[in-house]
Parts: structure tokens; C-alpha cells; sequence
């Protein structure tokens, strides 16, 4: 016998609605354009990447980590190798950590692009969304000069990165560096501190900063409630202590701290940031190896090893055990937009449908990082 | 085109009645097909030039592939939609589900026949126009919710729901605006209105410059006709990324169509009757009294009156992909709380102003100063 509440009804949104983000399904109870609960139902991309890391070498499962925040492979791939570095002992050289820094914060910008396009055309403006990938693209062409690929990477690799930059990569690079923060300015002109948009989005889903903390929010997301948490300053990996770039937290400049438009906002300031970043990177370019001298066949040994980077969407990490063969043991995968997900039950209620686009949106989840 | 008309039926006054029924008849056909024809040539145009200006403001081309700079591209699609199969879902209200978009076609096509595209091209010459147009274009609302309960889909539901709330609100401010240019020239009739604006070189005697109160009504009748087409910023009847397609999601192939055909239909309505009631119509600009043949100022007035409309749907065009959307609330509040109230002392002040100055407008007491 089912229990139906005929005071609301029940919606569900997904996995094909155009505005979850891929394949996020909620469960939507409305009482009119009212929402009174938001249940999220996950796993449409489930491919078992855990399991299928038990069951591959350690190399062989670098590719794997592409697909899982695939708007940002880069760091994916960062952080899986800086886990079984870790657990190698292996040290870097300085050549290979500048490029790595160099790739990470592209690929941070052009992540960040995607989360704004797409956050965009959800608020119903489509036209930021292709200025967006327009940039994206830039981004997207250095990275095919030099790793050949265009979305999935596979190109920081156990001991280094796969290849040395290609030729004619930092003057394209610093091209690009000059061209960006002119297209900055005209996203917020265009869209960030248009009256609409900020109508939108001030006051609308605050999560307070005990909250952020409660749910394990990070990332932009935890940096909007105001906390002024950052891995690569918290926990330096690679070269970034020696890098000067300001950690933008939340101010509540159009409303509360933690609404919807800081969150939105933190990405806008972060491109800032990373463009500085990579600007400084690309001056401290001197030649050297591109990879440490790594064995054919990697055979860690035994122990285990939790390693965490600052990825766009949050902390990625990665816990690994190895019982010492050429596999590993288990792997399991922190996934940033997985905790960002989890505080969504709570920030939908007595919202209104639109405003529950809002939100998904402005928590920018990826779903196969959710469902691995 | 109706003294010819009126010419071929006094000829025939000696033939037999049903010769006579016959070609009444026949010349009913043959001018609703030629009125249809040219309406479904702008409407194919008009997609393409929405796609254009789409392109142009996204940074990108946009069609160029079907005939030359993609200008066919509306029949490739025409034909597209033609083949789709047609699907009725299963547990439609299939009579309901079937029958809206024709009336939601008719309607939005009924609109065209009492506008004067010249001195002498007119379809109907209504004593009533404006108030028929405004009522015609009220029957789409009523279409729309019976597609949209007819589709048994929760998306289409909410869609229905929104459009019916978002077109019957706008609705007042609309009429009220209109009402405060109506009130001058005293008539509902189009060509009367648009024969009120002539002199004063074509521009200065338009209703818009009559006085304070009906330039501000044009501005308000402009955001409310945005409204009631359902364009961003106010398309949140089919607000993509919130409820799928809104009232159309079931619908498929030549039925989907429909509603499509019938938005740029009532783009070009709203916009004519902007046109006719606030610009002057087909009054040429700065040509004034030069004697020229009638066929040729036939043609430049039609070309100066979809001139005016053009301008004013580019307008639309223009607005609908640079703003993000507003949410249903908020849309509520723009139309209650702000354009009502403004369109009433809108009226309230023309009406005083017609009492007072004896329905003079800015230009007549300024040039009446110099003739003094």
C-alpha cells in the first residue's frame, strides 16, 4: 500500500532534466512552486572505479582518473599521482612540479569557465555559456599541443608529467594570460552584477559556515561561507608556497556570506587568482627533467597513504593501501562534489523550483565524481 | 486590395447567388492563403534571423549551411518537423492534447488580419482592432493550458500554470498602457490610429511624443509584451533549464511547430501594434508631402511599417540573450507592484492630459507657439 500525501506532488527531476548537471536525479515534492523536499538519488554513472583500481597497475589507473571530475582531469591526475609518489617516496623534479602547477591551474580556470557558463544558461542566460567554452577553448588548444588531447588528459603521469611543454607553449600560454582578465571583467559586466542575476541569487541558499563544516563542504563552495580554507595554503603540495595569489573567501557583497552569488562569485575571483598563478609558474620555467626516474614496474611498498589536493570543485583525496604487489590493494576516492551534494536536502527546502536550479548550479557537482 | 475586392462582387451583383456564394468564398481562400503564406515566410525568416542575432551576440556563425548564408535553413527545419513522428503520449487527454496547438495557431494568426500594413494593404478593416487583436491573442493563454493538461506531464503542468498566471497578470499593464495612447485619437480602429499620426514630418505626431505619459506608456507595453510572448527575460513558461519545455514538452514534430510558429507570430503582433499605437505605423519619416505614385509610397510604407516592427522584435531578440531569467515570483511582483500601478497613472495622467490640452500633443502646442 503506498502512502501518497495528495497535498503535494511528487516530481521527479532526472536523471534527464537539462539543468542537473548530467545525471542527477531528485526527487522533488512540490506544493505548488514550493518545494518542501529534495531528495537526491544517485549512481546513473556508477562504473565501479574503485573496484576497477584493485584491479589494474598503478600506472594503468591514471587514465581512470580522468573521468572522474572530467572538467578537470588535470588535477584528478595530479592527485592520484602525488598519492602513490607519496607512497613510492619519489621526488619530483622542479621542472616537472612548475609544469604540473602550470596544467593544474588551467585546468582549473577552464574548469571554473564550465561552471560558470553552465550556471549561467541554468539562470537563463544562455549567451555567457558559450563565452564561456570560448575561452575554454584557448585553454583547451595548449593542452592538445601538448598532451594531444583535448578533455582527458592522462598526461601528469607517476614521477612527473608524460612530455616537456612543446615548443611555442609559453608564448601562447602568456597570450592567453594577457587576453583573459579583459574577458573577466566582461563577465561581470555581462552577467555578474546584472540586477536580474543578483536578484536571482542574493540571500538565496546560504550555507552558514558551521554548516559547511557539519556537511564536509570544500572548495569554493566552503570558501563562500567565509572559511578560509585552501589546501595549496594550508597543506602546500608542489611549488605553491613559493607562489604570491590571494585565497578570495566570501564577503556576502550582494546579500548574506555563503548565498548563492558569493559562491557563484568565489569562481570569477578564483580565475583571477590562478591566472596569477600560472603567470608567476611560467617566469620560474628553467630547463630540467620533465620526470623523475620512475621503474618500469611500480611495486610500492606495502602501507597506506591519504593524499588531498585542492581540486576546482574541493578537496579530491585519495586513500590508498598497498599490500606491496604491482596493484593496489584498495583505493578509495574522496570526491568533492559528493560531500557538496550531501548538504543539498537541506539548503532545497521551502525553496522555489527555480531557486533549487540555483542551487545545483551554484554548488557546481560533477556526477561521476558523485558516482565514481 | 478590398476596393478590388469590393469591385469583383459589384460585377458579379447580376450572376446567380451561388456563383456569387462560390467566389466569396473563394476570395476568402485565396486571401487567407496568401495572408498565411506571407505570415509562415516571416515566421521561417524570422527563426533564422533569431538564429543569426543569437550567433552574432554569442560570438559565433550561426546557420550558414542551407542555401546561401544558411537563409533556407527555416525550410530544412520545416521539413524536419514534418518527418518526426508524431507521438501522443500514452495517457494523454488525447482530444485536448491534440486540439491546442491549432487553436494556439489560429489565434496567434487571427491577430494578423486587423493590422494595416499600408495606407491601402490591409486585410480587415476593424472599427474595433485593438480590442479585437488583444482579445484573439488572450485565447492562446486558454491553448496553452489545455496542451498543457492535455500532455499528463508534471513539467507541462507547471508550464500551463506559469504561462496562464504570467499572461492573464500582464494582461492589465498591457491594456492600460495601450489604453493610454487609445484614448487621443479616440478609436480602436488601426488605420483611423495610424491616420491621427501623420504630419509633423512623419516622426513628431507619433503617440509616443504626444506627451510624457504615453512615452512612458510605450515603455511599459514593451516590458509587458515581452512578457506575454514568453521571452526571457520573462520566459519562465518554458524556462528550459527549470521545468524541461514547459507547456510543449510532450508535444513533437509539426504539433511542437506550432507553438513554436506561434511565439514569432505573437512577437510580430505585439510588436505591430507597438508599431501602429506609439510609432506611427506606416507614416514614412521625413518625406512629408513629396508626390510620388501610389504603388511606390504602397511600398515604402509597408517597408517603413515591418521596418518599425523589425526594430522592435530585434529589440526582443537582443534582450532575450543577453538577460538571465527572473523566477516566477518575482515576475509576479514586477507586474503587480510596479508596472500596474505605473500603467494606471499612466492613464490616469493621459486622460487628464487629453481633458486639458483637448488631445493636443507635445508637437501641436509647440509649433502652435510659433504660429501665434
Amino acid at each position: 500500500m503506498v502512502n501518497v500525501d495528495e497535498r503535494f506532488m511528487e516530481v521527479s527531476m532526472g536523471p534527464q532534466h537539462p539543468s542537473t548537471h548530467g545525471v542527477l536525479r531528485l526527487l522533488v515534492r512540490t506544493d505548488g512552486e514550493v518545494l518542501t523536499a529534495a531528495r537526491p538519488y544517485i549512481g546513473y554513472l556508477h562504473r565501479a572505479l574503485e573496484k576497477i583500481a584493485e584491479r589494474v597497475t598503478y600506472p594503468q589507473f591514471t587514465p581512470f582518473t580522468d573521468r572522474l571530475d572530467y572538467l578537470a582531469s588535470m588535477n584528478c591526475n595530479l592527485a592520484y599521482a602525488m598519492t602513490v609518489e607519496k607512497l613510492l617516496n619519489i621526488e619530483i623534479p622542479r621542472r616537472a612540479q612548475i609544469i604540473r602547477v602550470i596544467m593544474a591551474e588551467l585546468n582549473r580556470i577552464s574548469s571554473h569557465l564550465i561552471a560558470f557558463g553552465s550556471f549561467s544558461s541554468d539562470m537563463g542566460a544562455f549567451t555567457p555559456f558559450l563565452f564561456g567554452i570560448r575561452e575554454r577553448e584557448f585553454i583547451n588548444d595548449l593542452f592538445e599541443m601538448t598532451c594531444g588531447s583535448r578533455l582527458t588528459y592522462n598526461y601528469i603521469r607517476i614521477g612527473g608529467v608524460s612530455k616537456d611543454l612543446p615548443e611555442g607553449f609559453i608564448d601562447k600560454a602568456k597570450e592567453f594570460l594577457d587576453y583573459f582578465p579583459g574577458k573577466l571583467k566582461e563577465y561581470n559586466e555581462l552577467l555578474s552584477y546584472n540586477a536580474i542575476f543578483i536578484k536571482r541569487l542574493a540571500n538565496i541558499a546560504v550555507i552558514t559556515p558551521e554548516d559547511a563544516l557539519d556537511y564536509g563542504v570544500t572548495g569554493p563552495n566552503l570558501r563562500a561561507s567565509g572559511i578560509k580554507w585552501d589546501l595549496r595554503r594550508e597543506e602546500p603540495y608542489l611549488i605553491y608556497n613559493e607562489l604570491d595569489f590571494d585565497i578570495p573567501i566570501g564577503r556576502g557583497e550582494m546579500g548574506t556570506v555563503g548565498d548563492a552569488w558569493d559562491r557563484y562569485m568565489m569562481r570569477i575571483y578564483e580565475m583571477e587568482q590562478s591566472t596569477k598563478i600560472v603567470k608567476q609558474c611560467l617566469d620560474m620555467l628553467a630547463p630540467g627533467d620533465y620526470t623523475a626516474k620512475v621503474p618500469k614496474v611500480l611495486k610500492p611498498p606495502a602501507g597506506e597513504v591519504y593524499v588531498r589536493a585542492e581540486n576546482p570543485r574541493g578537496e579530491l583525496g585519495f586513500y590508498l593501501i598497498s599490500d606491496g604487489s604491482t596493484k593496489p590493494y584498495r583505493l578509495k576516492i574522496r570526491a568533492p562534489s559528493f560531500a557538496n551534494l550531501s548538504i543539498l536536502p537541506k539548503l532545497a527546502k521551502g525553496v522555489m523550483i527555480a531557486d533549487l536550479i540555483a542551487i545545483i548550479g551554484s554548488l557546481d557537482i560533477i556526477l561521476p565524481e558523485i558516482d565514481r | 486590395m478590398t476596393e478590388l475586392i469590393n469591385e469583383i462582387i459589384t460585377r458579379l451583383a447580376n450572376a446567380a447567388p451561388i456563383i456569387r456564394l462560390l467566389v466569396v468564398i473563394a476570395i476568402i481562400i485565396v486571401s487567407s492563403v496568401i495572408v498565411l503564406a506571407v505570415a509562415l515566410l516571416y515566421e521561417g525568416l524570422a527563426t533564422y534571423a533569431e538564429r543569426k542575432v543569437a550567433g552574432d551576440i554569442q560570438a559565433r556563425i550561426g546557420p550558414n549551411r542551407v542555401g546561401p548564408y544558411g537563409l533556407l535553413q527555416f525550410v530544412a527545419d520545416g521539413v524536419k518537423l514534418l518527418l518526426k513522428e508524431d507521438i501522443i503520449p500514452f495517457y494523454a487527454d488525447k482530444w485536448l492534447f491534440i486540439i491546442a496547438p491549432y487553436i494556439v495557431f489560429t489565434a496567434s494568426f487571427a491577430a494578423f488580419v486587423p493590422l494595416s500594413y499600408s495606407e491601402h494593404i490591409y486585410i480587415a478593416n476593424l472599427n474595433v482592432g485593438v480590442l479585437y487583436i488583444l482579445a484573439i491573442s488572450s485565447v492562446v493563454s486558454m491553448a496553452i493550458l489545455m496542451g498543457a493538461w492535455g500532455s499528463n506531464n508534471k513539467w507541462s503542468l507547471f508550464g500551463g500554470m506559469r504561462a496562464v498566471a504570467q499572461i492573464v497578470s500582464y494582461e492589465i499593464p498591457t491594456v492600460l498602457s495601450l489604453l493610454a495612447a487609445i484614448i487621443i485619437p479616440a478609436s480602436l480602429n488601426m488605420r483611423d490610429i495610424i491616420a491621427y499620426q501623420s504630419g509633423g514630418l512623419g516622426i513628431f505626431r507619433w503617440l509616443i511624443f504626444n506627451n510624457p505619459f504615453t512615452f512612458f506608456a510605450f515603455f511599459i507595453y514593451f516590458i509587458a509584451s515581452i512578457a506575454e510572448v514568453n521571452r526571457t527575460p520573462f520566459d519562465i513558461p518554458e524556462a528550459e533549464s527549470e521545468i524541461v519545455a514547459g507547456y510543449h514538452t510532450e508535444y513533437t514534430g509539426m504539433r511542437f511547430a506550432f507553438f513554436f510558429m506561434a511565439e514569432y507570430g505573437d512577437m510580430f503582433v505585439v510588436s505591430a501594434l507597438a508599431t501602429t499605437l506609439f510609432l506611427g505605423g506606416w507614416q514614412i519619416p521625413f518625406i512629408g508631402n513629396i508626390v510620388m505614385p501610389i504603388w511606390l509610397k504602397d511600398i515604402l510604407e509597408v517597408a517603413v511599417f515591418f521596418g518599425k516592427v523589425f526594430l522592435l522584435i530585434y529589440i526582443m531578440m537582443w534582450i532575450r540573450w543577453t538577460l538571465p531569467r527572473l523566477r516566477v515570483d518575482q515576475l509576479m511582483e514586477l507586474c503587480w507592484k510596479y508596472l500596474t500601478p505605473f500603467a494606471f497613472f499612466n492613464l490616469i495622467g493621459a486622460s487628464v492630459w487629453v481633458l486639458l490640452l483637448h488631445g493636443k500633443g507635445v508637437y501641436d502646442i509647440i509649433t502652435g507657439l510659433f504660429v501665434h
